[in-house]
């Protein structure tokens, strides 16, 4: 009955299409929205994932998020060094300087002041330059996003040059020299991030009583990072979180505090609904049109149980046809959007979501198929 | 009484009423039939004079409100509704008026249904569906799909699908009223010589007295009851 149930499905051609396209709408929607959406909620905490080093930050207990800095006072440091089980404990500059280029434009930057002398927090991998050559004179490096898009030079004819090692930009009116170039994870803000020793940042900085961001520190081998947080909380009355704390702190501000989820939600949401609607009535059109072959089969002999048997088959071919297509085309969009400014993280967890996604639309819409058939009076088959 | 093993339909006092515009209408009034194994029984009679319901309580698609009706010694009422599917995949053949063939199946894969549904693997169902399609001259037309054959050819198919099984009770609505003259003497030619084979009966619902001649016996319902006890082949011509 498999075999009758198949061809039965894929005889109605224009009917077995809408359902499919229904069901890859939906499918393409409930991934491609969520991809986006949790390539832009890691990109909130991706300054954190890139600063490895640390085990845990100290900040400020009134920070929210990442990039909502209230600075210390430099003093603070020291405090935080003297607490039992840190190895070493590194100041930290994140602030916005606008920078402004050579062709007299101006762009705010993400500048990043690492300790002098360790040079810890710095980018994750160099694509050209050292991260040793922040300690050359004015030098600072650029992220490679930052030099070839928004600190890139538009010239004359329209064409824009990167940013390259060895130009120039002037930061709050200070003189800097580009070093090198960084490979480093797109930001939330999208703007582009400069590394610069932290003496240097605070000179570059605008005026301010306290400059100190974050306190960046190292766990001796052996203690347990919770305990060491709860220490330096308690010694020193700040704030601190793990790296893990750090990320969660950041992406469930973004989450409570923006309206980015709620409106990819309304996507996903409509997604599932359209592609419920499309599928559903499609389907249900399609088993109404063939109602009669159903009650041929129940006159002939074919139980309840075989034709809902049936229904089901046809609605999880169509689910699993769609529900490919529709993770293909968010795989193809997010290969395609991969060297751009979009976000895009499609995670295992994303193909189960949408996959549970079009399984409730093919159980809606063979549901409401099911019923008509269960209750078919075979005698119609006699009515012409 | 206990029915003989010759007779392949014995009901008596059939009644079955219907619920239609909050009225209720009788559809059978103690309908008595008996159809002899070997017969090719005709039942006519006007529209909704419940020939239709007749036949469907005798294949067991509609159960009867009183009365009983026993095929091949089985009152289908007393079964449960799986074992009455079971009966019915096993020992009914149908044969509609509008062909009612799955538009999306072969003629060969069309036949080979109500194998299938009972259980048969496909391959023995193609082939066995061959067999008997090559017995009613479609052996040429097995992928053909039905859009691509004539009614008659269609009915053929329809025939083949009926017979396929070997079932023991043939039940048929109408099987000529869609088809030409010609058309329609060769399905009955058919039916006559393909289907009654030993041990087999038919009952066939027709308005079509041009294959009257067909028939062992011809029935008369009029009113939900049988007016006309059946009487041997016809010589008459139909008031319907």
């Amino acid at each position: 009955m498999s075999y009758i149930a198949i061809r039965m499905l894929m005889g109605d051609r224009s009917k077995y299409l809408g359902i499919i396209m229904g069901l890859t709408f939906a499918s393409l929607i409930m991934t491609q929205q969520p991809a986006i959406f949790v390539g832009l909620m890691t990109r909130s905490f991706s300054f954190i994932s890139d600063v490895g080093l640390p085990d845990i930050w100290v900040m400020d207990p009134k920070v929210q998020f990442v990039d909502d800095v209230k600075p210390l006072q430099d003093t603070e440091l020291y405090r935080v060094r003297g607490v039992s089980g840190v190895d070493w404990a590194m100041p930290l500059y994140k602030g916005l300087i606008k920078a402004r280029l050579t062709n007299g434009n101006f762009q705010t930057c993400n500048v990043i002041g690492l300790d002098d002398a360790t040079l810890i927090g710095g980018p994750p991998e160099m694509i050209e330059g050292r991260l040793e050559d922040l300690r050359r004179a004015d030098s600072v490096i650029v992220d490679q996003y930052g030099a070839n898009e928004k600190l890139g030079v538009k010239g004359p004819d329209g064409t824009l040059s990167p940013l390259k090692v060895g130009d120039l930009l002037e930061l709050n009116d200070h003189r800097a020299i580009v070093v090198g170039i960084a490979k480093t994870t797109r930001t939330f803000q999208s703007q582009p991030v400069v590394y610069t020793t932290y003496s240097r940042a605070k000179n570059m900085a605008p005026r301010e009583r306290k400059l100190l961001s974050f306190i960046l520190v190292k766990a001796k081998p052996s203690v347990d990072l919770e305990e060491l947080t709860r220490n330096i909380e308690s010694h020193t009355g700040l704030a601190a979180y793990t790296q893990k704390g750090f990320q969660e702190l950041t992406y469930n501000y973004y989450m409570k505090n923006t309206g980015i989820p709620i409106n990819f939600g309304i996507s996903v949401a409509l997604g599932f609904l359209v592609g419920a609607a499309i599928a559903g009535q499609t389907f249900y059109s399609f088993t109404l049109e063939n109602l009669r072959q159903f009650a041929v089969l129940k006159a002939m002999g074919a139980g309840n149980g075989t034709l809902l048997m049936m229904i089901l088959l046809q609605a999880s071919i169509v689910g699993i046809i769609g529900y490919g297509l529709g993770v293909g085309l968010t795989s193809v969009f997010g290969w395609a959007m991969r060297n751009t400014i979009l976000s895009f993280k499609f995670p295992w967890q994303l193909l189960v979501f949408s996959g549970v996604g079009v399984m409730l639309i093919c159980l809606i819409a063979a549901g409401i198929s099911i019923r008509k058939v269960m209750t078919l009076e075979p005698a119609m088959v006699f009515k012409t | 009484m206990r029915v003989t093993p010759m007779m392949a339909v014995h009901c008596r006092n059939l009644t079955k009423r219907y619920q239609a515009g909050g009225q209720e209408v009788m559809a059978l009034r103690g309908v008595h039939l008996d159809i002899p194994v070997g017969q090719l029984m005709m039942l006519v009679g006007p529209s909704g004079c419940g020939k239709t319901t007749l036949i469907s309580v005798i294949a067991g698609i509609l159960d009867q409100d009183e009365g009983t009706c026993e095929v091949y010694g089985v009152d289908l009422k007393s079964l449960s509704d799986r074992d009455k599917l079971a009966f019915r995949a096993k020992n009914i053949g149908f044969v509609f008026q509008s062909y009612n063939l799955l538009p999306s199946l072969t003629a060969q894969e069309n036949a080979a249904v109500p194998l299938i549904i009972n259980g048969v693997k496909r391959p023995l169902a193609l082939q066995a569906a061959r067999e008997i399609l090559d017995r009613v001259g479609l052996g040429q037309r097995l992928t053909s799909m039905p859009s691509q054959l004539s009614g008659g050819q269609q009915q053929r198919v329809a025939i083949a699908r009926s017979l396929v099984h070997d079932p023991r009770l043939i039940v048929c609505d109408e099987p000529t009223s869609a088809l030409d003259h010609d058309t329609g003497q060769r399905v009955m030619e058919l039916l006559k010589g393909v289907a009654l084979d030993a041990g087999k009966a038919l009952i066939i619902v027709t308005h079509d007295e041009r294959i009257f001649e067909f028939a062992d016996t011809i029935a008369h319902m009029d009113d939900g009851n049988i007016v006309k006890s059946p009487s041997l082949q016809p010589t008459f011509t139909s008031p319907y």
